[in-house]
């Protein structure tokens, strides 16, 4: 594994390029970050690696490059397979991480109440608050999503904590009356280094929302 | 874990949908046997409630009373239990990635836009029905990659992608035939119009994927009912 060539093709504020930072970190994974300039100029590289959907994050290992955030995760967890697994061994247990994950990604990851407004962002803010009940029942008073254990749940969730305040700014909500527990959860997994080091600090996000509202949505 | 007795595992689902056919096929490769509860048509039964909280929709596995939904995650569920019979998955990390991916194509990019051809109109219907073509073209490339010359994606037996694919062609054919459209054609795509023939012949397969006729004539009632065929499954 030493002769191994890992890029990443990452953009700073990417809930789904820090999935990947985690998942690399935990690994203890050596591996060149690219950044993208998105809302610029997209790289060679990228239209190539990911020609389909021209999207970061990609994962080029030895040349060959993985899309999809979470394929990624799988495919790092599956490849460096002797150290730190990110999910559970057992069938049933992985069919519960991927369900969701893939939750996370319907539910959480569209940020509506960020992008829209009006009636459409009250629909939004209402369905994340749905969202997120049902995300503090299934954590219930488990240290993380898995149990014991922090793991692939986790890590396509927590990506967001360092989003909650812009959701919380634009859904005028309180995570943390309304969602006690996943705001304990989150504080958990940013005692992790590999989280720590992977997530954007929020005030950097919450200035990227309204600039990103402003510029490219023509929101206010 | 290959011996189970059929009550033990239950798939909730309905004749039409193509992702309950997934999990019929893959339970088929693994010859597994199952009780196959049939839901009715506008309305959910308390099992799929119970076993699906969250979207309350079809299907579910139920394995020793345990409930897994998500068409996809079931088809991996079903490949890692039932290891002993054939594959579904790549036996590759990197292979497993990529029909990953494309899996996640089909449902997120190709089968919503295969949809949108039933509602459209004019010049609206052309664009999309390009669109739709555009992504088998691009589908026909993975399958040129992938199956390195063999029948399936999977190679010489069907894996994951023809799996998450193949059970669309009923209804690539119905919409095909309602549209009045070639999705599937000799010259754009013709390693997938064979790939098609194969995947419907293979006996994991047979008697799964229901006739043209008769999704066509679900999509007159489905339009009857909400106003829109293949509306939210």
């Amino acid at each position: 594994m030493a002769d191994d060539q890992v890029i990443l093709l990452d953009y700073w504020v990417s809930v789904f390029g820090m999935r990947v930072r985690i998942a690399l970190a935990e690994k203890e994974i050596k591996y060149e970050s690219r950044e993208e300039d998105l809302l610029g100029n997209k790289s060679d590289l990228l239209l190539k690696m990911n020609p389909i959907y021209k999207k970061i994050p990609v994962l080029i290992h030895n040349g060959k490059p993985v899309c999809e955030s979470l394929i990624i995760v799988q495919y790092i967890d599956e490849i460096w397979n002797d150290r730190s697994p990110l999910l559970p061994s057992e069938p049933y247990q992985r069919a519960q991480a991927r369900f969701w994950a893939d939750f996370v990604d319907k539910k959480v990851a569209p940020r509506g109440v960020l992008w829209k407004k009006g009636e459409e962002q009250e629909a939004a803010k209402n369905e994340l608050v749905e969202t997120f009940k049902i995300l503090e029942g299934e954590l219930g008073d488990k240290p993380y999503f898995g149990g014991e254990t922090f793991g692939f749940v986790d890590i396509s969730l927590v990506t967001f904590s360092c989003w909650f305040h812009a959701f919380e700014m634009f859904g005028k909500f309180s995570m943390k009356a309304e969602f006690p527990k996943i705001t304990e959860w989150a504080k958990r997994c940013m005692q992790r280094e590999s989280v720590a080091k992977s997530l954007q600090d929020p005030k950097k996000v919450d200035e990227f929302v309204v600039e990103y509202r402003k510029k490219s949505l023509g929101l206010e | 874990m290959a011996n189970s007795s059929s009550t033990d595992v239950k798939v909730l689902g309905a004749w039409p949908s193509p992702f309950v056919i997934r999990v019929r096929i893959a339970l088929n490769i693994k010859s597994v046997k199952y009780e196959f509860l049939e839901e009715t048509l506008g309305s959910k039964s308390q099992l799929l409630l119970q076993s699906n909280p969250v979207y309350k929709k079809i299907p579910v596995l139920i394995h020793g009373g345990k409930s897994i939904s998500e068409s996809l995650i079931i088809v991996q569920y079903i490949d890692e239990v039932w290891n002993s019979g054939p594959s579904i998955l790549h036996s590759d990390p990197y292979d497993r990635a990529i029909e990953r991916f494309w899996a996640a194509y089909v449902d997120d990019k190709l089968f919503p836009s295969m949809k949108l051809i039933n509602t459209a109109q004019g010049e609206e219907k052309a664009a999309i029905v390009e669109q739709a073509i555009e992504g088998l073209v691009l589908l026909e490339e993975a399958f040129q990659k992938s199956s390195k010359g063999k029948a399936f994606f999977g190679g010489d037996r069907i894996g994951f992608l023809d799996i998450a694919f193949g059970s669309m062609l009923g209804w690539l054919r119905a919409i095909e035939k309602m549209g009045g459209v070639k999705l599937l054609d000799e010259a754009k795509t013709p390693g997938l119009v064979q790939w098609a023939e194969c995947f419907c012949a293979d006996g994991a397969v047979k008697g799964i994927i229901p006739d043209t006729e008769k999704l066509v004539e679900f999509a007159k009632i489905l339009v009857k009912m909400k106003g829109a065929p293949l509306g939210k499954n």
